[in-house]
């Protein structure tokens, strides 16, 4: 019988409603198992706890070799918007939530929050443009400490 | 069928130790499984919750998830986990006499 997972650290790092959820998804998972979770957000990925934008992640129809579609098509103005629509419906009809009800629910269920420091300087961010579920702005020095003793998950 | 003792009766429970009859679900029962679960008595709100859960179950087939679970107002995220530490949505899902729950979320 293989040992229990106990502590998981996961980085979500890069943007667009593909770059967010699986780190998201992950992380509400671990909490549904018991698994003690932190989110560390960083670069792109930042998106999803900033105020202003987490509301708004599209996924990108360009330059996505993951899209099932040809970027000729999903350059037309308004396939971006489209394709996030579709795929926000598909969501919430599997009783996914939107990014910010997402980010509440999971905070709600124990997991800690963190924007990297670095991303933060590089966008010219402060505490104040982050959701309240955030609980601190963090180096990556710091990251490694808190993620002491369990696996780290990089997304 | 492995059948397990939950106090004076015995049920039919699967390999995870969900009931596979709702039928021979009481609220002993939910007690017992409760204990194995490492919650020592069941108060008022983890009652609100089974049965909420329950009839969630009779009408859509399925247990609520945890978010159905928030919005329906029966309890707040944050109280669920409280009430059920370690993996609410499979532990209350299991003590309500429920399947094991299938979704990712």
């Amino acid at each position: 019988m293989n040992e229990k997972i106990k502590k998981v650290s996961i980085i979500i790092s890069k943007g667009g409603l593909d770059g967010v959820y699986p780190g998201l998804i992950m992380a509400n998972g671990a909490r549904m198992e018991g698994i003690e979770a932190s989110l560390f957000f960083t670069f792109f990925g930042m998106d999803a706890i900033t105020k202003k934008r987490m509301g708004r992640i599209k996924v990108a129809t360009v330059g996505n070799p993951g899209m099932h579609m040809a970027s000729l098509i999903g350059i037309l103005p308004g396939m971006s918007a489209m394709a996030t629509s579709m795929m926000n419906k598909t969501m919430d009809k599997l009783d996914i939530p939107p990014v910010p009800e997402f980010v509440e629910m999971i905070a709600d269920a124990g997991c800690k929050l963190y924007a990297c420091k670095a991303t933060v300087d590089m966008f010219k961010l402060k505490k104040e443009d982050f959701c309240s579920q955030v609980d601190s702005i963090i180096t990556v020095g710091r990251f490694y400490e808190l993620a002491a003793g369990g696996h780290i998950i990089f997304t | 069928m492995p059948q397990k003792m939950v106090g004076n009766a015995a049920v039919d429970v699967d390999a995870d130790g969900y009931l596979t009859d709702f039928s021979q679900w009481t609220r002993d029962v939910a007690a017992a499984i409760a204990a194995e679960e490492g919650i020592a008595a069941l108060g008022p709100a983890h009652w609100k919750v089974i049965e909420f859960m329950q009839k969630e179950f009779k009408e859509t087939g399925q247990a609520p998830s945890i978010r159905r679970l928030n919005k329906s107002g029966v309890i707040t995220t944050k109280e669920l986990y409280e009430l059920f530490p370690g993996g609410p949505a499979k532990k209350a899902a299991r003590i309500a006499g429920l399947k094991k729950p299938e979704g990712c979320v």
